[in-house]
């Protein structure tokens, strides 16, 4: 356990994110939320952790394309794969907090899903990850490293292109339910999670510490994963 | 032809008026600072889980994500320790 400073604080600000973020009574009282604002602090972070990793995994495609150095596209491959599981896990969590928060109780079921089913953001998101899953599927399915890596760096870099229109810029521009974007009465919350004006001060001391310590946890797993890579590719050399 | 009417009060009438004018704007101050307080009302009435943190049972909830969550970095501790000392035995 080389450099293990950022892994020690990766478990004391995810401790503190699960004690603050489930007992300090300092959360706004807010109608039709209530008590569920304090999902903020697990379902964004993944989204969080899922945008940083995927940024890191695109970096890592363009050191290998200007390099030619295999352990840039292992990398690049491994941030891929746990900024899907972040994104996968961002998508549960918020399907679990929607279905008690969006959902109309006076209508029959199947009227309100159909509305939540078009809501921009969900549609923008899970383009995004079905691009990252094609990719998974294109990279691994060239048997040839240096084809596979060249194919896969280039094609991460197009994948994480479209992250921009998907989720930064077109759920942005449409009406919807989630918060950032229009809002139903016309407000404007420009960022659905940094916007300042829109969260309460107080939420933060929370919500700033819990990004970094979900983020440096995705870090640590994926450099478990690629550690465990290196290792099986001097297994298969000697 | 009402205006006319209107035009013609005068003297007591008119103390009369003066009267009922100032009755309505203190009950519609009254209504304005009753209607306040249900404003208060509503603010504080947005029901949050408080019963749950007054007989302490969320302490136990918490305590249990904790512990559980503890479990799992335990473990990826764990397999960090496992992948240094085969990097070790390898290099």
């Amino acid at each position: 356990m080389k450099k293990w400073w950022w892994k020690i604080l990766c478990i004391v600000l995810l401790v503190y994110t699960l004690i603050a973020g489930l007992l300090w009574n300092n959360v706004p009282r807010l109608p039709q939320l209530n008590e569920t604002i304090r999902n903020l602090y697990f379902h964004v972070c993944m989204w969080f952790a899922m945008m940083i990793l995927f940024i890191i995994s695109a970096v890592q495609a363009v050191k290998y394309l200007r390099t030619n150095d295999l352990h840039h596209d292992t990398r690049s491959r491994e941030y891929a794969t746990i900024g899907i599981i972040f994104g996968i896990l961002g998508y549960a969590t918020g399907a679990i907090w929607m279905s008690y928060t969006w959902v109309d109780p006076n209508r029959p079921a199947y009227e309100s899903f159909s509305q939540i089913a078009k809501e921009p953001k969900l549609i923008g998101a899970a383009i995004a990850l079905l691009i990252y899953f094609a990719y998974l599927v294109l990279r691994d399915s060239i048997s040839d490293i240096d084809k596979r890596a060249r194919i896969g760096a280039v094609y991460n870099i197009f994948a994480f292109a479209f992250l921009f229109p998907a989720i930064w810029i077109i759920p942005r521009l449409l009406p919807s339910l989630h918060p950032g974007g229009e809002g139903p009465g016309g407000v404007r919350t420009d960022n659905p999670a940094l916007d300042f004006k829109a969260l309460a001060p107080q939420m933060r001391l929370v919500f700033y510490p819990a990004i970094i310590g979900w983020t440096l946890l995705g870090v640590w797993i994926t450099t478990l994963k690629i550690r465990l890579k290196a290792l099986k590719e001097k297994t298969y050399l000697q | 032809m009402d205006h006319n009417v209107e035009n013609k009060v005068e003297g007591p009438e008119r103390k009369n008026i003066l009267t009922v004018m100032i009755k309505r704007t203190l009950l519609s101050i009254l209504s304005f600072l009753i209607c306040l307080t249900l404003f208060a009302q509503d603010s504080t009435a947005v029901p949050m889980a408080d019963e749950l943190r007054k007989n302490g049972k969320i302490y136990v909830v918490v305590a249990v994500i904790v512990t559980i969550f503890i479990g799992i970095i335990l473990y990826l501790i764990r397999l960090d320790r496992k992948i240094s000392k085969l990097e070790n035995n390898n290099s």
